[in-house]
C-alpha cells in the first residue's frame, strides 16, 4: 500500500477522534437551543470556566486571590490544603455550574422572554465576555494543567496493530480514544434523560412548543434552568476533555468557534447532527490540511502548499454545503409563510 | 426657544421633507458640525486624538456600514473584522503600488474593492438566513484574515509579515506616516465621517432604503410586494462593506500605521462593531455614533478610574473591563433592546412636551 495513502487513514482516524471534541462541544448548543431558541454563543466561554473552576478547585485556590491581595494588601493563594479529590472537585463543580445556570436564568434570560432571537445572541455574547472576565477574576488568567487521571500519551495497542497490518504505527492519543467513550456514553444518556424521565419528557415538550407546554403545566422556568445546567454539564465535559488535551487556558473558550460550523453542517437543532457534523468537519478539515499541505500530492500538482487552513476550512465546508441545503444536514426544514 | 415644530412654517416640499424638520435640531446639528470642523482641529492634541477622536471616527464609520446591513436590512454578519482587513490590505497595495495616488482616491478605491469581496461573501444570503446567515459569514471573517496572513503577495514579501503605512499627502499635507500632524489626520477622517455619514441618512429615507427595511422585516412579504430580494440584500452588502473597508482602510493607513493582521482584523473587531451597533440601536446613523462614542470611551474610563484613581494592576482592570462591558451589554438588552438611539428618541418626545406635558 502506498504510504500517503496510510498517511492519509492516520488523518482521517485522528480526525474521527477531533471530530467527537467538536461534536462534544456542539451538543451543549443543540440542547439550548432546542429547548429556548438561544443561540448560546458562551458554550465555548463556558467550558472554560467549567475547567479553570475544575482546577481551582482541584487546586486548593482561594476564588478572587489576586484581587482580594490588591485591594487589601494580603498575601492569600491557596485553602489550607493543597490538592482536592478529583471526583469530589468534579461534583463541586457541577454543583458551581447548575448555579450558574440558574444566574443565567434569572437575571439574564427571565428579562428578555419574548425578544428577538438576534436580541438573545447578542445577550450570551455579553454573557461570553462576562463570564470570561469573571473567570480571569476568581482563578487568574495562566495556563494552567489539568490532570484528572485520564490516561495520555499514544495507544499502543493501536499502535501495534496496525503495525503488524501496514508495516506503520498509528498515533492515536489514549486521551482521544477516552474523549470518545466518554461522549458516546454523554450522548447516551442524555438521550435516555430526554426519553424516558419526565423531567426529560418536559424539556422536549418544551422543545416542541412553549405555549402548548405551558398550558398543560411545565413549568418553562424550570426546563430552563435544567438546560442550562445540562449544557453547564456538557460545557464541563467538554472543557476537562480539552483542557487534559491542551491546558486550561483562553484558547479552550475560542472552541466554541470550532462548533458553529458543526452546528451549521449539522443543523442547530438535531443531536444526531451535531456528531455526525462534528465527525465530518473533524475528518475533512485533517484531511484536507494534509492534502493542501503535501508536498507530494498538492505541491506536485499545483507547485505550492498551503497550510494552517483548519482556521477556515470548516466554515467554508459548511458554507458551501448550506447552500445546498439551508438547514443544516438534519435541521428541521424551515417553512416560510407571510 | 422650545423644542417644537410650532411656528416653524415649511413653504416647500424640500423644506418639508428635510432630514431634520425641527429647528431647534437643524441649529444643533449646524452647531456641532462647526465645533467639529472649526473649533477641534485648532486644540486637539496627541492624546486626545489618539485615544479618543480618531477611533471615534473611524469607528462610527464601520458601525454606520454595519447598521445598514444589520439593522436596516436585517442581515446578521459577524465579518466585519474581516472586510475592514481587505479595506486595510487594499489601501497599503494600492499606496504601494501607486506611490503618485492622493490618499482620498486610494481610501475610495479600498472602499469599492471591499465592496466587491463583501458583494462575493454576500451571495449565500440569498438562500441563507438568520443565524446560519451569522455563522457562515464566520466564513469571511477566518478565511480573508489567513488569506492575508498566508499570502506573501498581501503584504509585500515583508519579513515580519506586518505592513506598514508609507508617508502619502493630501493638498500637500502627509495625512499618513510618522511626520503627519494629527490635526491633519483628524481632518481627514473627519472628511469621510460627515460625507458617508450624509449618504448613508439619504440612502435609508430614500427607495434602497425602504426596500431595505422590507426585507429586514419578512422578506418574503417583500418578495410579494415587489422588493427584489437579490438587488436589496447585495445592494445593502456592498454598501455596508464599502464603508467597513473605508473605516478599515483608516484604521490602518491613518489610525495605526502599522498592522498585523490577526491581531487588527480577529474575531474580536467583528464583535466590537457589533456591540456599537447594538448597544447604539439598530436602524440608526444616530445610534452608531452613539454606540462608537460609548465602546470606545469605556475602556479610557476603566482605565483612568481603575489603574490610576484606584491603583489596582493592569491586569486585574483589564478583566474588569470584560466583566463591565458583557454586563453593560446585558443591561442594556434588557432596559432598552433598542439602543442609545432609542433613549435619544425618549428624550425628544418628552423634551417636545416641556415644560407643560399632559
Amino acid at each position: 500500500m502506498p504510504d500517503q495513502l496510510i498517511f492519509a487513514m492516520e488523518v482521517v482516524a485522528n480526525g474521527l477522534m477531533t471530530g467527537v471534541m467538536y461534536a462534544l462541544v456542539a451538543l451543549g448548543f443543540v440542547l439550548i437551543y432546542k429547548a429556548s431558541g438561544i443561540f448560546n454563543y458562551a458554550q465555548g466561554v463556558m467550558a472554560l470556566f467549567a475547567a479553570m473552576t475544575l482546577v481551582g478547585i482541584q487546586e486548593g485556590r482561594v476564588p478572587f486571590a489576586h484581587l482580594i491581595n490588591a485591594t487589601f494588601g494580603t498575601e492569600i493563594h491557596h485553602l489550607p490544603w493543597h490538592s482536592v479529590p478529583a471526583l469530589l472537585a468534579i461534583a463541586l463543580t457541577v454543583l458551581v455550574m447548575i448555579g450558574l445556570a440558574w444566574f443565567v436564568q434569572k437575571v439574564v434570560f427571565h428579562h428578555l422572554v419574548g425578544q428577538e432571537p438576534i436580541i438573545l445572541f447578542m445577550a450570551t455574547i455579553g454573557l461570553a465576555y462576562f463570564l470570561e472576565g469573571v473567570a480571569d477574576l476568581m482563578w487568574g488568567s495562566e495556563i494552567r494543567t489539568l490532570d484528572i487521571g485520564l490516561p495520555q500519551g499514544i495507544n499502543t495497542i493501536i499502535d501495534e496493530t496496525t503495525f503488524n497490518w501496514f508495516g506503520y504505527g498509528f498515533f492515536i492519543d489514549n486521551l482521544d480514544i477516552v474523549a470518545a467513550i466518554v461522549a458516546a456514553v454523554l450522548v447516551a444518556g442524555l438521550v435516555a434523560f430526554a426519553q424516558y424521565t419526565k423531567q426529560g419528557r418536559a424539556m422536549r415538550a418544551v422543545a416542541d412548543d412553549h405555549q402548548a407546554a405551558l398550558s398543560v403545566g411545565i413549568s418553562l422556568n424550570f426546563v430552563w434552568i435544567l438546560v442550562w445546567s445540562l449544557a453547564g454539564f456538557v460545557a464541563l465535559v467538554a472543557g476537562t476533555m480539552w483542557g487534559a488535551k491542551s491546558g486550561v487556558q483562553f484558547s479552550l473558550s475560542l472552541i466554541a468557534l470550532k462548533a458553529l460550523p458543526v452546528l451549521m453542517l449539522g443543523g442547530f437543532t438535531s443531536i444526531p447532527g451535531a456528531i455526525v457534523g462534528g465527525l465530518i468537519i473533524g475528518v475533512g478539515e485533517a484531511l484536507f490540511e494534509f492534502i493542501v499541505s503535501s508536498n507530494d500530492i498538492f505541491g506536485a500538482v499545483f507547485g505550492f502548499t498551503l497550510n494552517a487552513t483548519e482556521n477556515w476550512f470548516a466554515y467554508v465546508l459548511a458554507l458551501i454545503f448550506l447552500v445546498f441545503r439551508p438547514q443544516g444536514l438534519f435541521g428541521e426544514k424551515i417553512i416560510e409563510r407571510v | 426657544m422650545f423644542y417644537r415644530e410650532a411656528g416653524d412654517f415649511k413653504t416647500s416640499y424640500a423644506a418639508d421633507n428635510q432630514t431634520f424638520p425641527i429647528a431647534f435640531d437643524r441649529y444643533r446639528y449646524y452647531f456641532v458640525l462647526f465645533i467639529a470642523i472649526a473649533v477641534i482641529p485648532f486644540v486637539v492634541n496627541e492624546y486626545w486624538a489618539n485615544a479618543l477622536l480618531l477611533p471615534f471616527l473611524i469607528y462610527a464609520i464601520a458601525a454606520i456600514g454595519l447598521n445598514i446591513l444589520t439593522g436596516y436590512c436585517g442581515q446578521v454578519s459577524l465579518g466585519t473584522g474581516g472586510f475592514m482587513a481587505v479595506g486595510a490590505y487594499a489601501t497599503y497595495k494600492l499606496m504601494t503600488a501607486f506611490p503618485g495616488l492622493d490618499m482620498v482616491t486610494i481610501t475610495f478605491l479600498s472602499g469599492f474593492i471591499t465592496a466587491g469581496v463583501g458583494v462575493l461573501f454576500g451571495l449565500p444570503s440569498l438562500r441563507i438566513k438568520g443565524f446560519y446567515l451569522a455563522v457562515a459569514t464566520l466564513a469571511a471573517q477566518f478565511f480573508l484574515v489567513w488569506l492575508f496572513n498566508r499570502v506573501p503577495w498581501f503584504y509585500n514579501y515583508s519579513a515580519s509579515g506586518q505592513i506598514n503605512a508609507p508617508e502619502r499627502t493630501m493638498f500637500g499635507l502627509a495625512v499618513t506616516g510618522p511626520n503627519a500632524e494629527v490635526w491633519v489626520k483628524y481632518l481627514f477622517c473627519l472628511f469621510f465621517v460627515i460625507l458617508l455619514a450624509w449618504v448613508a441618512r439619504n440612502l435609508t429615507r430614500g427607495t434602497v432604503g425602504r426596500q431595505w427595511m422590507a426585507i429586514r422585516d419578512m422578506d418574503i412579504a417583500a418578495e410579494i410586494i415587489g422588493v427584489n430580494p437579490l438587488k436589496a440584500k447585495l445592494t445593502a452588502f456592498a454598501i455596508s462593506s464599502f464603508y467597513v473597508g473605508i473605516s478599515g482602510a483608516l484604521l490602518f493607513s491613518v489610525f495605526l500605521g502599522a498592522v498585523e493582521v490577526g491581531e487588527a482584523f480577529g474575531i474580536t473587531k467583528s464583535f466590537l462593531v457589533l456591540f456599537m451597533v447594538i448597544i447604539g440601536g439598530l436602524g440608526s446613523i444616530f445610534g452608531s455614533f452613539a454606540g462608537a462614542a460609548f465602546l470606545v470611551l469605556l475602556p479610557v474610563a476603566l482605565k483612568v478610574l481603575g489603574v490610576d484613581t484606584l491603583g489596582w494592576p493592569t491586569d486585574i482592570v483589564a478583566h474588569f473591563q470584560l466583566v463591565i462591558v458583557g454586563g453593560l451589554i446585558i443591561f442594556f438588552l434588557i432596559v432598552e433592546p433598542h439602543g442609545l438611539a432609542q433613549l435619544w428618541r425618549l428624550a425628544k418626545e418628552k423634551l417636545r412636551l416641556w415644560p407643560f406635558p399632559h
